[in-house]
């Protein structure tokens, strides 16, 4: 578990991805990048004795999501717009504002943590078995109410992408 | 060399959010900002799991889980809607999308 190594490759990995998806000009390219990010992050997750949620990461985002963000760059054709970076000055200075709070955040971190290393606690089953009891037991409220969700979210694009040739505002 | 903490997967998680963040607010592209909001997600939900591992407690996952539904209804909804703006004005420059501007 306190395999130091392999948490920096990893970390090193997401965090050079995620730039490398802020960064690139093309978004196709980023699109690439943000893959590489959520598989990396799906190594974590098994690193951390969570591997169903680690499968649905790989299958629903690097899988599914990313295939939908590919096809809608390819369908519009809008890789590369005219200029990369916005020229808003009130954006760019919380984005400064943004930077300077990671610092913050760093420091704190490392002058308040307290050392606890992250398997204090013991192994506990995290097999789709002990989750999916655990969903239908203490959390089949939430577990209804995202069916639902996930309906209306359907429908709401369905209607979305109609086009209405024959109306007036097209 | 310094034993994995809870702090590092906390620096770990910051940093993505921020890098999450920053895509937000620096891009124009309509779909790169979409894919950073997707980032910030995902940064929430690494610290959910190191959460999860580190208290012992199988709740943080079932919580990811329930993040991870909602993240693809949204990216389906985000994305039609990206669509729709690009049939009406033939780009998805964000700079450009002011119509409700007073």
């Amino acid at each position: 578990m306190g395999n130091t190594f392999v948490f920096m490759l990893l970390a090193a990995i997401a965090v050079g991805s995620a730039i490398g998806m802020l960064v690139s000009r093309d978004a196709v390219h980023s699109a690439l990048f943000l893959v590489l990010n959520f598989i990396t992050i799906a190594v974590f997750y098994l690193v951390l004795n969570a591997p169903f949620i680690a499968m649905v990461q790989v299958t629903v985002y690097a899988g599914a999501i990313m295939v939908l963000f590919m096809f809608v760059i390819m369908l519009l054709g809008a890789e590369r717009l005219r200029g990369v970076w916005s020229d808003r000055t009130g954006e760019m200075v919380f984005a400064a504002f943004l930077g300077f709070l990671l610092l913050v955040i760093f420091l704190i971190a490392l002058v308040m943590g307290n050392g606890d290393a992250v398997a204090t606690a013991g192994m506990i089953d995290t097999s789709p078995v002990a989750l999916g009891l655990r969903l239908f037991e203490a959390y089949i409220f939430p577990f209804e109410v995202v069916g639902i969700l996930l309906l209306a979210a359907m429908i709401g694009v369905v209607i979305l992408t109609i086009s209405n040739k024959r109306g007036k505002n097209a | 060399m310094p034993e994995i903490t809870i702090d590092s997967y906390i620096i770990l998680s910051t940093t993505l959010f921020i890098i999450g963040a920053l895509g937000v607010l620096l891009r124009r592209n309509a779909i790169i900002v979409f894919m950073s909001i997707e980032m910030m997600l995902n940064a929430a939900n690494l610290l959910f799991v190191a959460f999860s591992r580190h208290l012992g407690d199988i709740d943080g996952q079932v919580l990811v889980f329930f993040v991870i539904t909602v993240a693809a209804a949204e990216v389906a909804v985000g994305l039609a809607l990206i669509v729709a703006i690009f049939r009406t004005k033939k780009n998805i420059d964000i700079d450009t999308l002011n119509l409700m501007k007073g």
